[in-house]
């Protein structure tokens, strides 16, 4: 067939056409063999510039188009919708990088022009032998995996179950709620976490749409976008919750007290326990790390007070398998431990808490009813010192990252401690105050203006023990003075850090981090709630540091990119993938360790090994096609006579 | 000015824009009772283009090169070559901040002869 491709250039505004001529490119390429037709716009993705593409197709009987202007990962879909609404088949259609490739990283004009002369020959040539395409269409089940229990994955949970759809909840620890459950009052409107969140909590635990698999974790995933097969891992709780009715007993008669992770070690829980009063659902677990009859084989007291016969100990974990459509992945954060900072006493001094450990002092149902008392000796404290930026900010030593919140549940602190000690002194030590959200400026103006929080802007450089008192040496850098400052307790804002074990759930979903272990978002502005890996899709904390509303607007944000899924009867692949030459194919499987997706295996055709496509995995990375020793691989509409006439192109002369 | 700065910068190996005036080198410096301007305002006078000021100030001099300050910088700082580059500043125009014959005689019998060496290293051209 004799082809005749059209060649259209983009200015870009002045982003291409500062740097390349685009008059001489039209003309030069206007000569080009197969070329029937070649002219320039200001901006081709415009209305305008969109329409003059359709026109042309028709007017001059097109069969092929090449849209010379930016990366294709921001246009080609576009021009391909172009194409295919003027009735020629898209993947007829291939962009021209003259910008990112071209015009915005070189500076010589002559030079830029032939390069851009270059590039679209090189794509007219491939034009020429791209062949029509049509999409893979792939099946989707429409039901949806949440990881975490928190309330981001709450809110996306019930968002996605309340559209209709199937949610599976699974929750690391035996209850959901996460940390917003042990907080005591959230800035800057001052309702009780607690009573926000546990409704929602209920909510979950009743939902006919959400199966909660608590005290759980995730195994295995494989499969793809529409089809995932997850493995979930139901850790030994050695107690029967279809027997047990949470009376409570075996809790109240075992002898072995630990640290309670709720109440963040400043009070104790038994081995067997419910993390708190209101947790979803309520039912104890056994603690094997500190059971005493795990420990030394002797006991089993809970076992022996249980009238329902709950208790087993040799239950093992359990696992199930679920088919889903689409992941959340919202795995929250942990506070950067005090250990972490030297200068601070590294955790030696009791009275240096954390901000979760404050949350716990200021809660009405926390280890002092909401009294506030300094742990080492249940003293009412004169004069406390909330710190910011602890760990944060610190490119140096720790994390680089701003933190977010620490700014907002300080003044939070400060202005709660107020409260409850009239005559009590909170000093805040500060670099920057950041106060973004709605309401957030005003609520810290009310904690200065109104509760008389004294703000020092200046980083705490030193804290240490005498006497009963914490030490805290600083500057007043407003002031230009040096600080020595005597107080009863102390309150680190420390960084929040994504949650432990969040590397090794990435790697199972094949999903990427950032440099701090933070998942990274497919585009940071266009795409923020999507992560690279097709119907994966991230929320809260897991992503970056955020407080309750944004995580909540981002979890609800996650539910409708899956509903939107969801709303589709299949899901369509992109056409250009791997395919196999069996006649040339050793089955030698080297394709099969290199391909990244699992989309590569080996089947017998005809007594012969032959090395097949799963084309709904394959992304068309290429990595098999490279690595065939026997060029039985080949891509769609990038085989190797089109790589070889491209390479031949640039090469030419002129 | 921005040449003097520029210099400072150079001789110290120190970028001064990455200082975000937290003033934690300031609370951690066993000298600062002494100094007449903080270790954070010598930076941010330089940041502000008015090096003539830090060279005057006595904080450079007293600065005891400790690292205090530059083991606690959260933005990697070197505070302690800033002041080395201050004092050489100084020290490059002849002007010696220890005056070696107003030394008293009984300090001079007091003082080991190591801590005079170093302080006629630190403190004079």
């Amino acid at each position: 067939m004799k082809q005749r491709i059209g060649v259209f250039v983009c200015h870009c505004g002045i982003n291409i056409a500062s740097t390349v001529q685009i008059e001489r490119v039209v003309e030069a390429i206007k000569e080009y063999p197969g070329v029937v037709h070649a002219e320039d716009y200001e901006y081709m993705c415009s209305d305008p510039g969109q329409g003059m593409i359709r026109a042309r197709i028709k007017e001059k009987n097109l069969t092929g188009v090449v849209v010379a202007a930016c990366s294709p990962t921001l246009h080609e879909l576009t021009f391909r919708n172009v194409t295919a609404l003027s009735g020629l088949n898209p993947y007829r259609c291939e962009m021209a990088n003259i910008r990112e490739h071209c015009s915005w990283i070189h500076k010589d004009v002559d030079k830029a022009t032939k390069k851009a002369i270059k590039i679209i020959k090189t794509i007219v040539e491939k034009v020429k032998l791209n062949e029509e395409l049509t999409p893979l269409s792939v099946p989707i089940t429409k039901r949806a995996l949440v990881i975490g229990g928190g309330i981001a994955g709450i809110q996306s949970a019930l968002d996605i179950a309340n559209a209709g759809y199937q949610v599976i909840l699974v929750e690391k620890s035996s209850s959901i709620g996460g940390h917003m459950a042990q907080l005591s009052e959230t800035f800057p409107t001052l309702d009780c976490s607690q009573c926000i969140l546990t409704p929602k909590m209920v909510e979950v635990a009743q939902h006919k749409n959400i199966k909660l698999y608590n005290y759980a974790e995730i195994d295995d995933v494989s499969g793809y976008v529409g089809n995932f097969k997850v493995k979930i891992r139901l850790k030994a709780s050695y107690v029967d919750w279809s027997k047990c009715v949470g009376c409570g007993l075996c809790i109240e008669k075992c002898p072995t007290k630990v640290a309670s992770e709720f109440e963040q070690g400043l009070a104790p829980r038994k081995a067997i326990y419910v993390p708190f009063p209101q947790a979803v659902p309520n039912k104890p677990v056994i603690d094997r790390e500190h059971c005493r009859y795990f420990k030394t084989g002797k006991c089993r007291v809970c076992e022996k007070v249980c009238d329902l016969d709950a208790i087993k100990f040799d239950e093992e974990d359990d696992f199930v398998e679920e088919e889903v459509g689409a992941i959340v992945v919202a795995t929250g954060y942990e506070v950067y431990g005090v250990q972490n900072i030297g200068e601070y006493g590294a955790g030696r001094y009791k009275d240096v808490v954390d901000g979760l450990q404050f949350e716990r002092l200021l809660s009405a149902s926390g280890p002092t009813n909401g009294e506030i008392r300094r742990p080492s000796d249940g003293q009412i404290p004169r004069r406390v010192a909330f710190v910011s930026c602890v760990g944060s900010r610190d490119p140096e030593l720790h994390k680089p990252y701003c933190s977010k919140v620490c700014c907002m549940y300080l003044a939070k602190h400060a202005m709660l401690y107020k409260h409850r000690v009239p005559d009590g002194q909170p000093i805040i030590f500060y670099i920057d105050i950041r106060s973004d959200g709605k309401g957030y400026e005003e609520f810290v103006q009310r904690a200065q203006e109104e509760d008389h929080v004294t703000y020092i802007r200046g980083k705490v450089s030193k804290i240490y023990e005498d006497n009963g008192e914490l030490v805290l040496l600083s500057a007043d850098t407003l002031a230009g003075m040096p600080i020595e400052l005597r107080c009863d307790l102390v309150v680190l804002g420390m960084a929040i850090c994504p949650s432990s074990g969040v590397d090794e759930l990435t790697k199972k979903l094949k999903i990427q981090t950032d440099a701090n272990g933070f998942l990274t978002e497919a585009h940071p502005k266009l795409r923020p709630v999507e992560s690279l890996t097709p119907g994966i899709f991230i929320a809260g904390c897991a992503h970056a540091p955020k407080d309750i509303p944004d995580t909540v607007a981002q979890a609800s944000a996650a539910s409708s990119k899956v509903l939107e899924m969801f709303g589709q009867k299949e899901l369509s692949h992109d056409p250009m993938v791997a395919w196999v030459d069996e006649d040339l194919c050793s089955g030698c499987g080297v394709c099969i360790s290199l391909c990244p997706y699992d989309a590569r295996e080996l089947e017998i055709k005809e007594g012969k090994r032959i090395a097949t496509v799963k084309e709904i995995l394959c992304e068309g990375c290429g990595s098999c096609i490279a690595g065939c020793p026997a060029g039985a691989c080949q891509q769609r509409n990038l085989d190797d006579k089109q790589v070889i006439r491209m390479v031949e192109t640039v090469l030419s002369r002129g | 000015m921005a040449e003097l700065v520029d210099k400072i910068s150079e001789l110290s190996g120190q970028n001064l824009d990455a200082c975000y005036q937290c003033g934690k080198c300031s609370g951690g410096c066993p000298s600062v009772a002494q100094m007449d301007m903080l270790p954070n305002q010598v930076i941010r006078l330089l940041q502000i283009g008015l090096p003539e000021l830090a060279l005057q100030c006595n904080t450079i001099w007293i600065c005891a090169s400790c690292y205090m300050c530059t083991v606690r910088c959260p933005r990697g700082i070197d505070l302690s070559k800033i002041m080395e580059a201050l004092r050489q500043v100084n020290l490059r125009e002849n002007l010696d901040y220890m005056k070696i014959k107003e030394i008293k005689e009984e300090d001079i019998f007091i003082l080991p002869q190591i801590a005079l060496v170093a302080n006629f290293r630190k403190q004079t051209a």
